[in-house]
């Protein structure tokens, strides 16, 4: 039985959701493995800020991004969703942890005042970015190469600590940092530090050819434990392997030159690739051997009531998302602060004793409000009745 | 000992107890995020509106307040949405496509909660005033769509509708009447009253605790004034609220509210227990009023109260005690807090001034922690009154739970870090107030706290280089 044009529109949005995760809370979260690597308080200290300046003002959008794939999965997918939450209990419940230590690391981290407390939650913030993308990068490594069956009785240790598993892992930790370190090459070329876009460069550099290293390597482990996807990515998946290859090869030339926004679009055209080329692979299995698209799939109401969604979506988010983004790139995301109080008006104001009648009133507040006044009596004298009339003509509605 | 630990390690009891921590803690951040945007931006108003400067002051250290609550109450609501899939793989994988239709629309809000909260803290002294105020209102009306779109997922779980079942699978979706069934206007608003209560009396609260300490100022008067007028407001329409929520219940889950008013077989003139401990079919300890109950729940004397003897015991709520309490409890503290605003409205309408007796601002400093318990209480009443189902009369929570094992661990973990996230949620504000403390209101000009959402200081030359 082949999916329905809905089913695949829903499994198309599933992977946006996921690309959109990679693109813009993978970058948050390389940002973290940066500040993992950038060494003592005072070598750090210049890459810190940089990428604390970068991804401070965004990061909860970007979070957002994970809230929305989980709500697309169980409502278009419920099955293969419940089947994963149970055998993927482990590895999600950890990159669960790891959500948490982060955001809280990150809101508090800027409020701790002393060097200790600072470091302590600026180390959470920064081992919790590992853990994230790796035990979600396991899962994804279980789901492709079909350890999932399609009612698991309970946890699978087997399914994500396959080899391929913990390469996929792998590659999502070294991804993420490729992604934040391009970003951030960018940023910093933009915010005028040529030094730091240096450091910033010469890392992206390193990562990027990492994630190259781990992608090959994965490529061959999946020949292995994923027959089928494999042939898949050499058949109908290949423009998008091949989109995803040129992009990091071009991006990893970019690099060096000055064009930033040409070297972002290269970096997530690399990314996306992946994605889809994932996508198109699996098709038509959203637990590969085990539970295809159309067997998993939600009533067509609740696919295109997730389609609703997206419209309202687009309709209210994106404005304000393409909004914040651009103050954010136009460094205008700066605080500052109310018009200074004059102090005069204030001071005078506090040496009034406390029990003084003037002190609370700026403008005589109205003593009678008529309208309201005579709202709540008609409310009350409505509600009386009403009761009365119940209470002495029982009607058709009573109980009892 | 081990033998009864055991027990409690088995079967739903961790899952649910990790879920309830979840939602115990969640929902008081919840509370800020729907409630506390319309109480900085009353204050902003206010500010606005009569020239105030102190109001101004007070709308921004609370909106910078609300910030970090908001991180953390984005965090903990990702935990909430992980946990429905692995603490309840039934639940999701079975009625998944019905009730997941709220959330998806709860994200847009959150979306736009997020984004708005990040141009209005950046906002300040930048866009002008009544701009500034605008662009803050987005985020008050978000926190309301959000909270009516989880809040009708949970309705759902108690009057479950918008669907069609076919071999045990949903084979068609209303999603109008999935988000408003039958529950739905009963439960939303009583929820958006308590948030409102919530952050009202737990803002005021703070700066009652001020005024205790004889800081009689403008600022502390002013910083009580406003959110407890929120609280006082919404109280009585709480407690009209609650009554007609509790007739509703009476109406839709019958179990339910014959355990929240300890009524065992189904009878006619049925007593309001108010307290009490029921032990073997009697009510020990309570102050009982006769044909109280009926005529809550029918305007009559007469009005027949279904008792929990008329289903099978495996399908009654457990620990019918607790929810007697919690139910009477609460209402307890929805009665009490109405008095106190009332008091307090009654001194402002004759005198204009803030009541500076302890015996007004001691009550007042702890109506924030009261009605807290009161609003946990009123979900541990919805929640645990509507086991042993976790979907109303459809699935049953032990058929839901998932089959992974580990949760104990999970729950240990989830227990662990809200401790320590409770404990420093309370402490960086409190940290906050000292700050600006010893700033003073005038010195609001340099106020380098900073917040999770971003907006960073101005960075100066110096740090630059």
């Amino acid at each position: 039985m082949n999916p329905s044009g809905e089913t695949i529109a829903v499994a198309i949005l599933l992977l946006v959701t996921i690309a959109g995760y990679a693109l813009f809370a993978g970058a948050d979260l390389g940002g973290g493995i940066w500040d993992l690597l950038a060494g003592g308080d005072k070598r750090g200290a210049a890459p810190r800020e940089e990428i604390d300046t970068s991804v401070t003002p965004v990061w909860e959008g970007n979070h957002v991004w994970i809230i929305f794939g989980l709500v697309v999965f169980w409502t278009g997918f419920p099955s293969a969703f419940s089947a994963v939450m149970i055998a993927l209990f482990v590895p999600l419940a950890l990159s669960l942890l790891g959500i948490v230590l982060r955001g809280v690391g990150f809101a508090f981290r800027h409020e701790a005042e002393r060097l200790p407390t600072k470091r302590l939650y600026g180390a959470m913030f920064a081992a919790s970015s590992l853990m994230t993308p790796f035990f979600l990068g396991t899962a994804v490594g279980a789901v492709a190469t079909g350890a999932v069956p399609a009612n698991p009785g309970g946890n699978i240790f087997s399914a994500w600590t396959s080899l391929t598993a913990i390469v996929t892992g792998l590659l999502f930790v070294a991804t993420c940092a490729y992604i934040a370190g391009v970003y951030l090459v960018a940023d910093c070329d933009r915010r005028g530090r040529p030094d730091m876009a240096r450091y910033f460069r010469r890392r992206s550099l390193a990562a990027g050819l990492v994630a190259g290293v781990l992608a090959a390597v994965n490529l061959v482990l999946l020949s292995e434990s994923a027959p089928n996807l494999w042939d898949r990515l050499f058949g109908p998946a290949l423009p998008a392997v091949v989109v995803s290859v040129v992009g990091g090869i071009a991006a990893l030339l970019l690099l060096r030159g000055d064009r930033p926004n040409l070297l972002r679009g290269a970096a997530a055209l690399a990314v996306v690739g992946v994605v889809a080329g994932w996508g198109v692979a699996q098709y038509p299995w959203v637990l590969p051997g085990a539970l295809t698209l159309a067997q998993s799939s939600a009533p067509v109401a609740a696919q295109l009531s997730l389609f609703a969604v997206l419209g309202l979506a687009a309709l209210f988010v994106l404005p304000g998302f393409v909004w914040l983004y651009w103050l954010q790139q136009h460094e205008m995301l700066q605080q500052s602060h109310p018009p200074p109080t004059p102090t005069a008006a204030t001071a005078a104001e506090n040496r009034l004793p406390a029990g003084n009648r003037s002190a609370v009133t700026i403008r005589p507040a109205p003593t009678r409000h008529p309208v309201l006044e005579r709202a709540l009596i008609a409310l009350v004298v409505t509600g009386v009745v009403r009761a009365l009339v119940r209470h002495f003509f029982p009607g058709r509605n009573r109980r009892g | 000992v081990s033998a009864s630990l055991q027990v409690l390690a088995e079967g739903d009891i961790p899952a649910r107890t990790q879920m309830g921590a979840s939602l115990g803690f969640h929902i008081i951040f919840a509370c800020f995020g729907i409630a506390f945007p319309t109480v900085f931006l009353i204050a902003e108003w206010v500010g606005i509106r009569r020239r105030d400067e102190v109001a101004l002051v007070l709308a921004q250290r609370w909106s910078k307040v609300a910030a970090v609550i908001f991180a953390v109450g984005a965090v903990s609501g990702t935990v909430l949405s992980y946990e429905l899939g692995l603490l309840w793989p039934g639940l999701m994988g079975r009625y998944g496509s019905a009730f997941g239709i709220p959330f998806a629309i709860e994200g847009i809000w959150f979306f736009v909660e997020a984004i708005f909260t990040g141009v209005y803290l950046y906002g300040w002294g930048r866009l002008a005033p009544w701009a500034h105020w605008w662009s803050g209102v987005p985020i008050a009306v978000a926190g309301l769509l959000g909270a009516l779109s989880v809040v009708s997922a949970n309705s759902w779980m108690n009057q479950p509708s918008g669907f069609t079942l076919q071999n045990g699978r949903v084979a068609s979706v209303d999603p109008w009447a999935v988000i408003f069934n039958r529950a739905t206007p009963f439960e939303t608003p009583h929820m958006v009253l308590a948030a409102y209560m919530v952050v009202g009396f737990v803002v005021s609260g703070v700066y009652a605790v001020g005024l205790l300490r004889g800081r009689r100022d403008r600022y502390h008067r002013l910083g009580f004034l406003i959110p407890f007028w929120v609280g006082a407001v919404c109280a009585p329409l709480q407690v009209l609220m609650g009554d007609i929520l509790a007739r509703a219940v009476a109406n839709q889950q019958p179990i339910k509210f014959a355990a929240m008013e300890l009524v065992d077989n189904t009878q006619r003139g049925v007593t309001e227990w108010l307290g009490g401990i029921y032990w073997n079919g009697e009510v020990y300890f309570g102050i009982g009023i006769p044909y109280l109950d009926s005529i809550l729940v029918g305007f009559s004397p007469n009005t027949e109260v279904i008792g929990w003897n008329s289903v099978p015991p495996e399908l009654r709520p457990p620990l019918a005690n607790l929810l007697h309490w919690a139910f009477d409890i609460m209402v307890g503290i929805g009665f009490a807090l109405m008095a106190l605003g009332a008091w307090q409205a009654w001194v402002w309408k004759f005198r204009r001034e803030v009541l500076s007796t302890r015996w007004f601002l001691i009550p007042a400093a702890l109506a924030g922690f009261a009605s807290i318990v009161a609003m946990e209480f009123g979900w541990i009443v919805t929640e645990v009154g509507r086991q042993p189902w976790v979907v109303y009369g459809l699935l049953l929570t032990r058929d839901a739970v998932t089959t992974a094992g580990g949760v104990p661990v999970t729950l240990a973990a989830t227990i662990l870090i809200y401790g320590v996230l409770t404990a420093t949620s309370i402490v960086v504000p409190w940290h906050m107030g000292r700050r600006w403390r010893a700033q003073g209101v005038a010195g609001a000009a340099e106020d380098t706290v900073q917040t999770p959402y971003g907006p960073p200081p101005a960075r100066t030359e110096e740090s630059r280089a």
